[in-house]
């Protein structure tokens, strides 16, 4: 990842305070008045709270909070389907808070696609009709919106279906209709309000990995909104975790792991199945580099899970495990006392 | 002084108050009621042609397009042939002509209720500062007794087709006002918002998703426009609309007990006809809401 370049999506001292007169209670809050004061006083309510983030591109970036911490408010600022009380988002370096009507509209259009937790599909409509429906708001031509939609129908595995209305199909199937809608934006961003929370688990982890495989190849930059820690460690390159309207850390699956941040991070984390989230590169010793002296020593990779470098190691019988990067180069290694620590952390 | 007579308005106060009101509108009526009635002349000639081609017609050609119509509104049999043995029974009964007059101006008016009623519909979802100020027009309109209104429109524009028509629109016109602002406001906040992350224009919107969502709405509001009007025929003929409701009003002011009888059912006939293929149609243009898996 290049340091250098600017990010994707950067926002700037957002704030959201929801009620009558949200810039005045803003003010009390700037003075040191908390959230719960603030709603029982005033009867305002702090959904977002000076949140300094910025989002990489072409990276799966998940926003993670409890119900209530602000999550789906702060998602909606990225296309201003809610507009801040206070603070800047830039995309791309353009403030979306100070767009006309009308160029609100066209980055919406081109810049950013959304799926919905309750799927929000066109239930008079088709699956095909749904999935053109972003491209006939673009004004795309019919052979162009007939190609692109039939596309990416089969691409979310759905061909056969497209003359279906969505209330015939099941909950995972109208989800890969508003992906497919989404996708078939073409838009450089994807938000992902809990898009699988409606699913159920099986379903669930299926989207993920129809998710992740797209992502491999299209290289968006993608927004995840979810209340799931399992979930957001699986797909996310990295977390951000919100709570009461703020935002308490942002970082890599492993570093919230192992570092995490505070008491309610780390109780957050606590009950996450590390071994297959944690991956290699976290647990090793980069100082030591070589094997010691044993017959037996496996070789792994640094993207490999803890679980994966746990089962590689008992298949061989061997306690040393070298862990080396793409090219091959040897970059640290892993003992079974490494193992133990980090899965009982 | 005594409870139990209200201080009212004395008797002298209360004359002028309604001369001066009865004066002003006469004055109003003498100023403006001529270009009014040409304001409403192409609505005269739109009753005039729609009921001379109900008339002209064949009667076979008539009924023809009537089931043919009912057919591809309803998709049902049964309503068909209840279609062909109404008019049947309706022309072999005397009743034919009566008949194409009353089809003729409830046509008319559902026409001019919806090309009316739907556009406020729209306006009145969009702001609720309309939909306070509608609201209470419509009641208005719904409760008055049909009589009231009466008056002001023939003193307007006389005795005839028009003015009965309006008195017919007056009253039929807010069921599909209200349903069309329900139908509008009632479409899933979360598809509206799905259509404002993909950015859709107002009218986008109201194109591709609060109508076509609404219409199920709307639909039963057409269908009560016409219950409504038809139910105003009676009345109107008191102001010169020709059709059923003439005869059923001379069956009145001479007992004319099997007149009145007769023509009350071929106003039934035509009724029951309209609601249900209305409300088959209605269904049709909902099937997306089946949940069936097979299409």
């Amino acid at each position: 990842m290049d340091k250098n370049k600017q990010p994707k999506i950067q926002i700037v001292n957002l704030s959201k305070v929801f009620g009558r007169s949200p810039k005045k209670m803003l003010q009390l809050v700037q003075q040191g008045m908390d959230k719960n004061e603030l709603l029982t006083k005033h009867r305002h309510v702090l959904a977002l709270d000076n949140i300094n983030m910025e989002l990489k591109e072409h990276s799966i970036e998940v926003i993670m909070g409890l119900s209530g911490s602000g999550k789906s408010t702060l998602i909606r600022h990225i296309n201003r389907l809610i507009a801040p009380t206070a603070g800047e988002v830039l995309v791309d370096g353009e403030n979306v808070c100070n767009m006309s009507a009308g160029q609100l509209r066209r980055f919406r259009q081109q810049k950013t696609a959304m799926v919905f937790q309750n799927f929000a599909l066109l239930p008079h409509r088709t699956v095909i009709d749904n999935i053109s429906f972003g491209l006939q708001i673009q004004g795309k031509s019919d052979t162009q919106i007939k190609r692109s939609s039939y596309y990416w129908l089969e691409r979310v595995g759905l061909a056969g279906y497209e003359k279906n209305y969505p209330a015939q199909l099941s909950g995972g199937m109208q989800q890969r209709v508003g992906l497919a809608r989404a996708l078939a934006c073409d838009a450089d961003i994807l938000m992902m309000d809990e898009a699988f929370s409606a699913l159920d688990p099986l379903i669930r982890s299926d989207m993920q990995d129809v998710l992740l495989e797209l992502q491999r190849e299209l290289k968006k930059t993608i927004v995840f909104i979810t209340h799931d820690l399992d979930e957001a460690l699986k797909i996310g390159d990295r977390v951000a975790i919100l709570n009461q309207g703020q935002l308490i850390q942002q970082g890599s699956a492993d570093n919230i792991l192992l570092h995490p941040a505070d008491d309610y991070v780390r109780r957050f984390v606590a009950d996450v199945n590390r071994t297959g989230v944690l991956r290699a590169r976290s647990i090793m010793d980069s100082q030591l580099q070589t094997s010691p002296d044993f017959s037996n020593t496996v070789v792994v990779q640094e993207d490999d899970t803890v679980r994966e470098v746990l089962h590689s190691m008992l298949s061989a019988d061997s306690y040393n495990a070298l862990v080396t990067n793409q090219s091959g180069k040897t970059v640290g290694r892993i003992d079974s006392e490494m193992l133990a620590a980090a899965v009982n952390n | 002084m005594s409870w139990s007579e209200f201080p009212s308005m004395s008797r002298a106060d209360l004359r002028s108050l309604r001369k001066s009101i009865d004066e002003s509108f006469r004055n109003f009526t003498q100023e403006y009621g001529e270009s009014l009635e040409r304001f409403f002349d192409p609505l005269l000639e739109f009753l005039i042609f729609s009921e001379r081609l109900l008339l002209s017609t064949p009667w076979p050609i008539m009924i023809a397009i009537c089931a043919a119509l009912a057919f591809l509104a309803s998709r049902s049999w049964k309503i068909v042939v209840g279609v062909i043995l109404a008019f049947t029974l309706i022309g072999y009964l005397g009743m034919w002509q009566d008949t194409m007059r009353t089809l003729s101006i409830i046509t008319v008016c559902t026409i001019v209720a919806i090309a009316i009623g739907i556009p406020i519909g729209i306006a009145m979802a969009r702001s609720n500062k309309l939909q306070a100020l509608i609201s209470p027009i419509l009641d208005v309109m719904q409760t008055m007794p049909s009589f009231v209104y009466l008056i002001p429109v023939v003193m307007l524009l006389g005795i005839g087709k028009v003015p009965g028509l309006i008195a017919v629109i007056i009253y039929a016109l807010p069921p599909i006002v209200r349903l069309t602002n329900l139908g509008i406001r009632q479409v899933d906040p979360d598809v509206i918002e799905a259509a404002d992350a993909y950015g859709c224009s107002g009218w986008q919107k109201l194109v591709n998703i609060q109508m076509p969502l609404a219409l199920p709405s709307i639909f039963a509001g057409v269908n009560q426009t016409i219950m409504m009007s038809l139910s105003m025929v009676v009345i109107a003929s008191m102001i010169g609309v020709k059709g059923l409701g003439q005869p059923v009003l001379k069956a009145i002011t001479n007992q004319y007990f099997s007149m009145g009888l007769l023509n009350g059912f071929a106003i039934v006939a035509i009724a029951i006809i309209f609601d249900r293929v209305s409300q088959q149609y209605g269904r049709r243009i909902q099937q997306h809401r089946q949940g069936d898996h097979n299409g």
